[in-house]
């Protein structure tokens, strides 16, 4: 009986160790957050030491030093951090109820979306041109009437995938062919959009699909927050329904799981997160798909762990690519969409490669 | 009696594929489904767990009627085995911990990882806790799939096809472990069954499928040789062998 005991109790104390290391390795992702943050908030312009920042943060410190930090660079990094948690944390959910390695935010026409609502706004409305005689006076350079209509059309995106992939009782194939169906056909109204319009339109919405992570102030930067956090509560009360999505449809029905509802609930909060995003600060790719994979492959693919665990690397890869942006060539800031593509495409060729034994 | 089916239809569109099917399973008994293939065995089994409604007849569990209860309260009663199942990168404490999902309110308790831990030592996968799933045999990642049953502490348990791809002294461990969980715990077991030898060693009850309808139910002795030649098509003789009952096809 005592015998009986002591290995019970060893199996489970082994299994606690197991996930420890996962927490420890979680813990070290956000200390090095942390780091760069920190880094990401001294660097620049006008350097600081992080003590300075330390003790401008904590209010200690008065003049140019407290203005540089409080109104430029601290809302700067924590939108970044916040973009990266959502675009990572939506990939995840994505992928998983998709049942998808490749499903994420850009390649399932949402992002394509939110830019032709961003393109008619600008174009159709003339939101985003220079001042004409003849436009409305509301309409004229109005960032809010773009970030409106990208989020709508993102949104209507979204409704439209979810409704199209009812007719095949919700499953993950219809889903994604709906989503690429939709990227195309928004690209191409984009297209069509800009081949009828001035030079500056046109550059006006190149210009707005890089995306920029300076463009949140603390206003935006609240409303990404309010989402994002929002979407992640969401995400972990249901990371057990994800897990049992992971072992197949009718395992996970057998498990209590309303499938079908959790994947369109699921569905529409990722999406609702890309949509503040993007319509905010403009296309960011690749963090939504890296992010999960490469914590994947630290500490596998239990989404009790891998929801959290991907917010936090998104964020420390999209400060990452924001930082190397503004320093790069400083005091030329290139756009941190070009840099996330640039430094996600040789990561997730790495990730294919090596990663081929794993999931 | 916790399981009974009565008058139970289904169909595909205008496609039949269960007609009229009734048969009832009392708590530690063991319920074996037959029939050739496309008889309708899995999609009977699918009923039996809401995951297919049939448009027809009615299932009661206990005294509860199926289709007036949610998926949860579905799961925290009956357990089902899928016939696929995926093999992911997960480990076999992960997999089998997924069990308890439906008893589960926000993370799972110490109770829940002993419980896991007590079934993983049964069933003998206690030195695999921590492989991958990926990494196992077939007979160990089916011992899994079952073991993750019996973390849900069903009333009853559902399977479709447990033995298929198993060699013998596999498709022996993983019957005797259902048959003795069923016994021990008092769950009521219905397993689609291929191997007619296997489902007479084990089973208590027998359901015969053929074209949609239920050819025969009952005990040990519905299992005559003319009603499996019937059944199944082949004609076949029933003898005892060193105290078992063997089907020979001739």
């Amino acid at each position: 009986m005592v015998r009986d005991e002591t290995v019970l109790d060893g199996g489970v104390t082994h299994y606690l160790k197991y996930t420890w290391k996962k927490k420890l390795i979680m813990s070290g992702l956000v200390a090095m957050t942390a780091l760069l943050s920190l880094y990401a908030i001294s660097a620049g312009s006008a350097e600081l030491t992080p003590w300075q920042v330390v003790l401008t943060l904590l209010g200690r410190t008065e003049g140019q030093s407290q203005i540089i930090i409080w109104s430029i660079r601290l809302p700067r990094v924590l939108a970044a951090l916040v973009a990266g948690i959502g675009l990572a944390v939506a990939g995840a959910v994505m992928q998983n109820i998709l049942r998808n390695p490749l499903a994420a935010p850009s390649t399932l026409g949402i992002a394509q979306g939110a830019a032709f609502g961003a393109a008619l706004a600008i174009i159709g409305w003339g939101a985003g041109s220079t001042p004409s005689s003849g436009g409305g006076a509301l309409l004229i350079n109005s960032p809010y009437i773009v970030t409106i209509s990208a989020f709508v059309a993102a949104m209507l995106t979204t409704l439209i995938i979810l409704f199209l992939a009812q007719y095949k009782g919700v499953s993950p194939e219809s889903m994604v062919l709906a989503g690429v169906a939709l990227g195309s056909l928004f690209s191409a109204a984009t297209m069509l959009l800009q081949y009828f319009t001035n030079d500056v339109n046109v550059a006006a919405v190149v210009f707005w699909t890089f995306g920029d992570i300076g463009r949140a102030s603390w206003g935006e930067l609240g409303i990404m927050s309010f989402v994002v956090f929002g979407a992640m509560l969401f995400f972990l009360f249901n990371r057990w329904n994800y897990n049992a999505l992971d072992s197949g449809t009718e395992t996970a029905k057998g498990l209590g799981v309303n499938v079908e509802r959790t994947r369109q609930l699921g569905m529409f909060v990722a999406s609702l997160i890309t949509a503040t995003i993007v319509s905010f600060l403009g296309i960011i790719a690749f963090i939504g798909l890296v992010a999960p994979h490469l914590v994947k492959r630290l500490i596998g693919g239990d989404n009790r762990f891998l929801i959290p665990a991907s917010g936090v690397m998104g964020a420390l890869l999209l400060l990452a690519a924001d930082t190397l942006s503004r320093r790069i060539i400083a005091p030329v800031v290139l756009p941190v969409g070009a840099v996330t593509s640039f430094l996600g495409a040789p990561l997730f060729l790495y990730l294919l490669v090596r990663g081929s034994k794993l999931r | 009696m916790i399981l009974s089916v009565n008058g139970v239809e289904f169909r595909y569109g205008c496609r039949t594929i269960l007609e009229n099917i009734g048969f009832t399973v009392r708590r530690g008994e063991f319920l074996s489904i037959l029939g050739n293939n496309g008889a309708g065995k899995s999609t009977l089994l699918k009923t039996l767990n809401k995951i297919l409604l049939p448009q027809q007849g009615s299932i009661y569990v206990g005294q509860q009627e199926l289709c007036k209860l949610s998926r949860l309260s579905i799961a925290l009663k009956m357990a089902y085995v899928a016939q696929n199942y995926g093999s992911n990168r997960q480990t076999v404490f992960d997999a089998v911990l997924l069990g308890r999902k439906p008893h589960i309110k926000w993370e799972a308790t110490a109770a829940d990882l002993a419980l896991v831990q007590g079934i993983l030592v049964k069933t003998g996968l206690a030195e695999f806790a921590l492989r991958y799933l990926d990494e196992l045999s077939g007979g160990e990642l089916q011992k899994v799939v079952i073991a993750r049953a019996l973390a849900q502490e069903p009333e009853v348990l559902l399977l479709d096809e447990p033995t298929s791809n198993l060699d013998l002294k596999n498709q022996m461990e993983v019957l005797k472990t259902i048959r003795t969980a069923a016994k021990e715990k008092n769950i009521a077991v219905v397993a689609v069954m291929h191997d007619l030898n296997l489902a007479l060693r084990f089973s208590d009850k027998f359901v015969l499928l053929q074209d949609t309808k239920v050819f025969v139910a009952g005990g040990s002795e519905v299992m005559t040789a003319e009603n499996i030649t019937q059944a199944y098509g082949v004609s076949v003789s029933v003898d005892r062998v060193q105290g078992q009952t063997v089907v020979i096809p001739r």
